[in-house]
């Protein structure tokens, strides 16, 4: 059987029968009922609509910070949790006791 | 007076959905005609169409008037076409003892007396349609674009959004899987 000559064939009945372009009825009016209610989808608008959601959350958030360090602000420091202190007296311990042992 | 394609498009965009409909009336033959390149059942040449149209009104905002209307369509036409044909892929590897009598009588006029055997014959239809459904999908789409259709690559690069080089690439894999499937039919019917 020659392959290239069948290939040529079936290519050339596939050229000689073009489908049908026939349309259902009422096809357009199923795909209306279908869109209808559907807006155009708008990559900019969804983006802009996203930004605009996020927007709320983000001030209530800065909002809520802004109180918390407002408010710690005004406490008095407490010099018993100074941490720098804390960790500097921890190391040092050890040299402060061998300090007060060698001492008359 | 009839609105021309940029009106009717320019109302739909403005919110006027009902504008829709006339591009569907003209344009859905073409579309029908496409899908039924791909899908064989009715139904699923229902959906594909659908789906064209849907997505069709959907990106409408992103078609900038540059080339016409049908050609826009059609690309998004015939890569829905496609995305079918993906997620539809059947098991190729199945025989080809399953060929109907009509399409084995027509084989055999054709190997005998090849000019005899009709080009509008029913089973000769039949055969180009089991071939071209055992093709992979990206090979089935370049067979029927640039052979069956006649188009030319920068066409079909245009169309599917391959690159030039890629079309010719896979338009050669293409000519050698349907050899090779025409081979495995003539091996399967006279050994």
């Amino acid at each position: 059987m020659n392959l290239a000559e069948l290939q040529k064939k079936l290519i050339a009945v596939a050229r000689a029968n073009p489908p049908s372009d026939r349309v259902p009825p009422f096809f357009e009016k199923r795909i209306m009922a279908l869109i209808s209610g559907r807006p155009i989808y708008d990559v900019w608008a969804a983006w802009a609509r996203g930004l605009w959601f996020a927007a709320a959350p983000c001030v209530a958030i800065m909002l809520l910070f802004s109180a918390v360090a407002f408010f710690h602000a005004r406490q008095p420091s407490n010099p018993s949790i100074d941490l720098a202190q804390q960790i500097d007296n921890t190391l040092l311990a050890a040299v402060d006791q061998n300090n007060n042992s060698d001492s008359p | 007076m009839e609105r021309t394609e940029a009106e009717l498009i320019a109302a739909v965009l403005k919110g006027d959905a009902a504008s829709f409909e006339p591009l569907i009336e003209k344009f859905s033959p073409r579309v029908f005609a496409t899908a039924r390149r791909y899908a064989r059942r009715e139904s699923e040449v229902e959906d594909i169409v659908q789906e064209v149209w849907l997505k069709a009104y959907q990106k409408l905002k992103s078609f900038r008037g540059e080339a016409p209307f049908e050609h826009w369509l059609m690309r998004l036409a015939v890569r829905t076409c496609y995305d079918f044909l993906r997620s539809h892929q059947r098991n190729r590897e199945s025989a080809f003892s399953d060929l109907s009598e009509p399409e084995d009588d027509w084989l055999e006029r054709f190997v005998h007396q090849p000019a005899v055997a009709r080009e509008d014959a029913d089973a000769a239809r039949q055969l180009v349609q089991r071939v071209l459904q055992y093709l992979p999908p990206p090979a089935r789409l370049v067979i029927t674009l640039l052979e069956i259709e006649d188009r030319s690559v920068k066409e079909i690069s245009r169309l599917t959004g391959w690159s030039v080089p890629l079309v010719k690439v896979r338009a050669f894999r293409a000519r050698a899987e349907m050899r090779k499937i025409l081979a495995k039919i003539a091996r399967e019917k006279y050994l």
